[in-house]
């Protein structure tokens, strides 16, 4: 008996000097780990195009059935995103949503990343879907809030439609740059490139290669 | 029966006819060789390069959608064979290599062969490390399809459909090596009534519907099966819907109708069922307008004023009047509503072309199934009077075509105008308008002269050995004793099943015969002194014979008929004479409007009942065959929209007639066995009396004669909102006759002005060899000014044509 109350209050006594576990959210709160799962985000081009082009692989690769997304069309007057198409309804249900992080991984511009951001709370079902002026991310200092204009974008000396510096064809010629040949390619991030530095993978030969 | 051969797939001994191609014999044991060139309708070209076999004894591996297969021959598909496999997979590397990973863009994504065959068959990665080729894009190749030809595999469908299949090869492939593509040419846009198969067949991304661009992806859409509400060929459709909106329609496979096919018409014309100008509520008139009221209020109303309508001047003081739109159900529950409840048979369905001949023939139609699509396709020879297959029914116009390039079918044409079947047409017999039946006669050879020149070989065609079909138009009405002269003909060609089809143009004209909506007939066909089964089914059956359309219109006008009851139809513009149509709806007491879309009838409407369209309810079709094709719900009801029989149902019931449907298949029970045909088509179609036509007076000096014209892509309510479709539509042109526009001194592509006894209205001129001299082809709806319009109520309408711009002095 003895015994037991040495090991009970021995516990109580060592647990006295032991530095608190409790923590004081609201008024403080935790950093939590660098790759946590928050609220998401849409991000943009640091001119403050939108990265999303509508392409719905994030709601296609939701297990919970929580992202809604409509695409359209950029055109010449109201630019949203570089390339033709972007996300003109973008919805996340944040009552379905189990923050897996799926989506994150389908995006294929980066457009969607997930934030620390966990204080998810409303009085009313309808305020937990996430609309996409909500879930856009804050204009990078000194950007354009969009729609742009292609004049706007071009003023900035950026081509972001792909097939624009192509001519057509039926006067393209490879090595004339006159005749829309041999163009710098311009990535959807407004780099131009002249030569693409793709790793070389050597394949002896495709003849044999199993898979 | 053809010879059958035995070859071995993967190891398995198959049995195929002779001729049959690898690919198919694959397919017949459930192996599939990945393609994107090869389609079972398109002859095979080998383009893709991607169907790559081993057969054994051959040096190369062989391509299986251009090898025939031959007896004792031994495939190895990619399945066992290492050989095939590696070929499979370099040649999609190469297909790869020019092909912009833009799949995220993309509206194929999802739903592209590229895709799912690289993931099944493809190489892990590329060792393309170059930049891919580059082209501006998307290039609008009309206002409804978008090519994006970077994406393009170079497989040669879309050029080989425009070619082979619809006869329209305004698309082609441009080029040579890496720079190949498909273009159009300079200034000529892909205008083909059957762009949309194109977008549908291309294997990859590169033909992309406008009208679907960005919508929405596979995994978003529930797809629905369902029959298409333009026009009566019935092609089965896919509905394809996301938040119960319609967002694309396609062509489902019914090789027995539409093939794999269906016309832009069908494909893109669904845009009205989400149109502003839908109705959504019930409304009855007051002093303050058209006021929304609940369903119970509105039928309670139009039932008290039916009521009183009886009471006041019997049941025939009531007129019904609607189109070719309704369902089978529908179209029953309408007739029973007329005959039964309302007790009249004052109810007609047909706006345009009617006589009292045309009845007969329609009475020993109803109900029974002529020769279908592939009798059709299979016949020697066709004769097509009163119809211009690709404007009205474009999928029987592919049949024809088809027949005409597989077996060489000889098509003849009897009338005034050769339409759009110039290049297939085998002999056209040129007739003045109206004047058909002579000519139909004769090659029945009910005529006492000898038949020479080409009549006589027409007529050896037509009656020699082989197989021949009557299509008739539902414009042969117009011509006197015609339509009966065409069944007689088909009689005279078989009098056991004879070869006959009349062929209207609305999408369920068929349904509404069948079901008896024409005075004088009952559900199948049945005379109203020989109801038949129909007396016992329904409560009492009206004794004597109603009006007519225009009977109907000209007794509302004059007050004789006091409540207008129209479902489906738009007689203020539709009609032959709008202004009496206009005359009657303002002077009726009551008008009841029954309808899906605002129309001009409106203007009068003492009461407004909203009705679904058929993609918001279940329902069956019938198809010019006398095919019934059930269809489901694909899309919620717009507002407060119900179907056309439910709300029939909810007026009888308020008019004290309990009907007994709680759903459409309660309609559907009760009508199949009335609908069935009455007799037999042969001894039905043998006792219609044959008169003699009668020639139409030639008009004065310079006067021509207008056939009217139904072109598929007009000002119709149906094409509501439509515009990248209406975009594409054939421009509305007044077509004569070259010697015409000599004597007139007026040349093709010029203004023209159309004038006729109460108006005139502008146009361009077309000339052409393939209309009869003396006459004037007017698209019935392409005009703001229908030819209706403009000709008084004598009907041929005689119309002279000057330079526009010139100053009225001929009209009265």
């Amino acid at each position: 008996m003895f015994n037991a109350l040495r090991k009970g209050f021995g516990l109580t006594g060592r647990s006295f000097f032991r530095r608190p576990v409790t923590s004081e959210y609201p008024d403080v709160k935790r950093q939590v780990q660098p790759r946590f799962h928050g609220r998401h985000v849409l991000n943009r081009y640091p001119d403050g195009l939108e990265k999303c082009i509508g392409c719905e692989l994030c709601a296609w690769a939701c297990p919970a059935d929580a992202i809604y997304v409509e695409g359209a069309d950029n055109t010449p007057e109201a630019r949203y995103s570089p390339g033709e198409r972007f996300g003109k309804v973008y919805q996340i249900n944040y009552l379905r949503c189990i923050f897996c992080g799926l989506c994150i991984e389908a995006c294929p511009t980066r457009a969607l990343t997930m934030t620390h951001e966990y204080e998810l709370s409303a009085d009313n079902r309808t305020d937990f879907i996430f609309t996409r002026d909500m879930l856009l991310a804050p204009l990078p200092e000194g950007a354009q809030d969009t729609p742009h204009t292609n004049a706007e974008v071009e003023a900035r000396g950026l081509v972001y439609y792909p097939g624009h510096a192509a001519q057509d064809p039926t006067g393209y010629r490879e090595g004339d740059p006159s005749k829309g040949g041999n163009q710098p390619m311009v990535t959807p991030e407004g780099i131009v490139l002249e030569r693409i530095d793709f790793e070389h993978r050597e394949r002896s030969s495709n003849l044999g290669s199993s898979r | 029966m053809t010879e059958q051969i035995n070859l071995t797939v993967d190891g398995r001994d198959i049995t195929v006819p002779k001729g049959t191609l690898v690919i198919r014999a694959a397919e017949s044991v459930g192996i599939t060789v990945p393609r994107f060139c090869d389609h079972p309708l398109l002859d095979p070209i080998g383009a893709c390069r991607q169907c790559i076999v081993e057969i054994e004894g051959q040096r190369k591996p062989m391509t299986s959608c251009t090898t025939q297969a031959t007896d004792g021959m031994v495939v190895r598909t990619h399945l066992t064979s290492e050989v095939a496999r590696v070929a499979q997979e370099g040649q999609l590397e190469f297909l790869l290599i020019n092909h912009p990973l833009d799949c995220p863009m993309c509206d194929k994504g999802g739903e592209c062969p590229l895709q799912d065959q690289t993931l099944a068959h493809g190489p892990p990665d590329s060792r393309f490390i170059e930049t891919k080729r580059r082209y501006v894009k998307p290039v609008p190749i009309s206002a409804q399809v978008a090519l994006d030809r970077e994406r393009c595999v170079l497989c040669a469908r879309c050029t080989r459909f425009s070619q082979q299949i619809s006869g329209d090869p305004f698309i082609e492939l441009f080029e040579r090596g890496a720079l190949e593509q498909v273009a159009i040419y300079e200034d000529e846009p892909y205008h083909s009534y059957f762009s949309g198969n194109v977008v549908q067949i291309c294997p990859v991304g590169a033909l992309t519907a406008a009208s679907y661009r960005f919508k929405s992806r596979p995994f978003d859409l529930r797809t629905h099966d369902g029959i298409c509400n333009q026009c009566s060929a019935g092609c089965n459709l896919r509905v394809d819907v996301r938040r119960g909106a319609i967002q694309r329609q396609l062509a489902r496979d019914n090789m027995a109708v539409n093939e794999m096919w269906n016309c832009d018409k069908g494909r893109f014309g669904y845009e009205f069922v989400g149109s502003d100008r839908r109705l959504a509520d019930p409304r009855i008139r007051s002093d303050f307008g058209l006021e929304r009221r609940t369903w119970r209020g509105a039928t309670a109303w139009v039932a008290e004023r039916l009521n009183a309508a009886i009471d006041a001047g019997g049941p025939s003081s009531v007129g019904v009047l609607t189109g070719g739109r309704l369902t089978d159900e529908d179209a029953y529950a309408l007739g029973r509503f007329a005959r039964d409840v309302v007790g009249t048979d004052n109810i007609d369905f047909r706006m345009r072309p009617r006589d009292g001949e045309e009845r007969d023939v329609l009475a020993a139609v109803a109900g029974t199934q002529g020769p279908t699509y592939d009798d059709v396709e299979a016949a020697d020879t066709v004769v097509i009077a009163g119809l211009d297959p690709k404007e009205e029914v474009p999928i029987l116009f592919l049949r024809l075509r088809k027949a005409w390039r597989k077996h060489g079918q000889r098509i003849v044409v009897v009338g005034p105008s050769l339409g759009s079947l110039d290049e297939i047409a085998w002999r056209w017999i040129q007739t003045s308008p109206g004047a058909e039946t002579d000519v139909l006669r004769q090659l029945a050879g009910d005529t006492d002269a000898a038949l020479e020149g080409e009549m006589a070989e027409v007529a050896q065609a037509v009656r020699g050995a082989g197989s021949s079909v009557v299509l008739a138009g539902e414009r042969l009405a117009l011509s006197q004793g015609a339509l009966p002269a065409a069944a007689a003909l088909a009689v005279a060609l078989d009098a056991d099943a004879p070869p006959f089809a009349w062929v209207p143009r609305r999408n369920n004209a068929r349904g509404a015969v069948d079901a008896g909506l024409v005075p004088g007939l009952l559900p199948g066909g049945r005379r109203i002194d020989a109801p038949g089964p129909v007396a016992d089914a329904w409560n009492g059956v009206p004794t004597e014979a109603g009006r007519d359309t225009a009977g109907i219109l000209e007794a509302a006008a004059d007050g004789e008929i006091t409540a207008l009851y129209l479902v489906g139809v738009d007689p203020a513009r539709d009609f032959e004479d709008p202004k009496l149509a206009r005359r009657a709806l303002a002077a009726v007491d009551t008008l009841i409007v029954q309808d899906t879309l605002e129309n001009a009838s409106i203007e009068h409407a003492d009461v407004l009942l909203p009705a679904a369209v058929s993609q918001e309810r279940v329902g069956s079709f019938t198809t010019w065959e006398g095919r019934r094709q059930p269809f489901p719900q694909a899309i919620p009801p717009h507002g407060q929209s119900l179907p056309d029989w439910d709300i029939l149902n909810q007026v009888a019931g308020a008019m004290g007639h309990d009907l007994g449907w709680q759903t459409a298949v309660d309609v559907r029970r009760e009508a199949a066995p009335l609908m069935a045909p009455a007799g037999g088509l042969a001894e039905r179609l043998a006792a219609v009396p044959v008169a003699r036509g009668a020639r139409p007076a030639p008009g004065e000096d310079g006067e021509l004669t207008v056939v009217l014209g139904d072109w598929l892509l007009g000002k119709g309510d149906m094409l509501t909102g439509a515009k990248e479709l209406l975009a594409t539509a054939r421009p509305a042109a007044a077509v004569i006759n070259t010697a015409d526009a000599e004597r007139l001194g007026l040349s093709d592509g010029q203004d023209v002005a159309v004038v006729g006894p109460a108006g005139q209205l502008e146009v361009a001129l077309e000339v052409t060899d393939h209309v009869t001299a003396g006459t004037c082809v007017l698209p019935s709806n392409s005009t703001e000014i229908t030819p209706a319009e403009i000709a008084d109520s004598a009907w041929p309408l005689r119309v002279q044509l000057q330079p526009a711009g010139q100053p009225e002095e001929v009209v009265a």
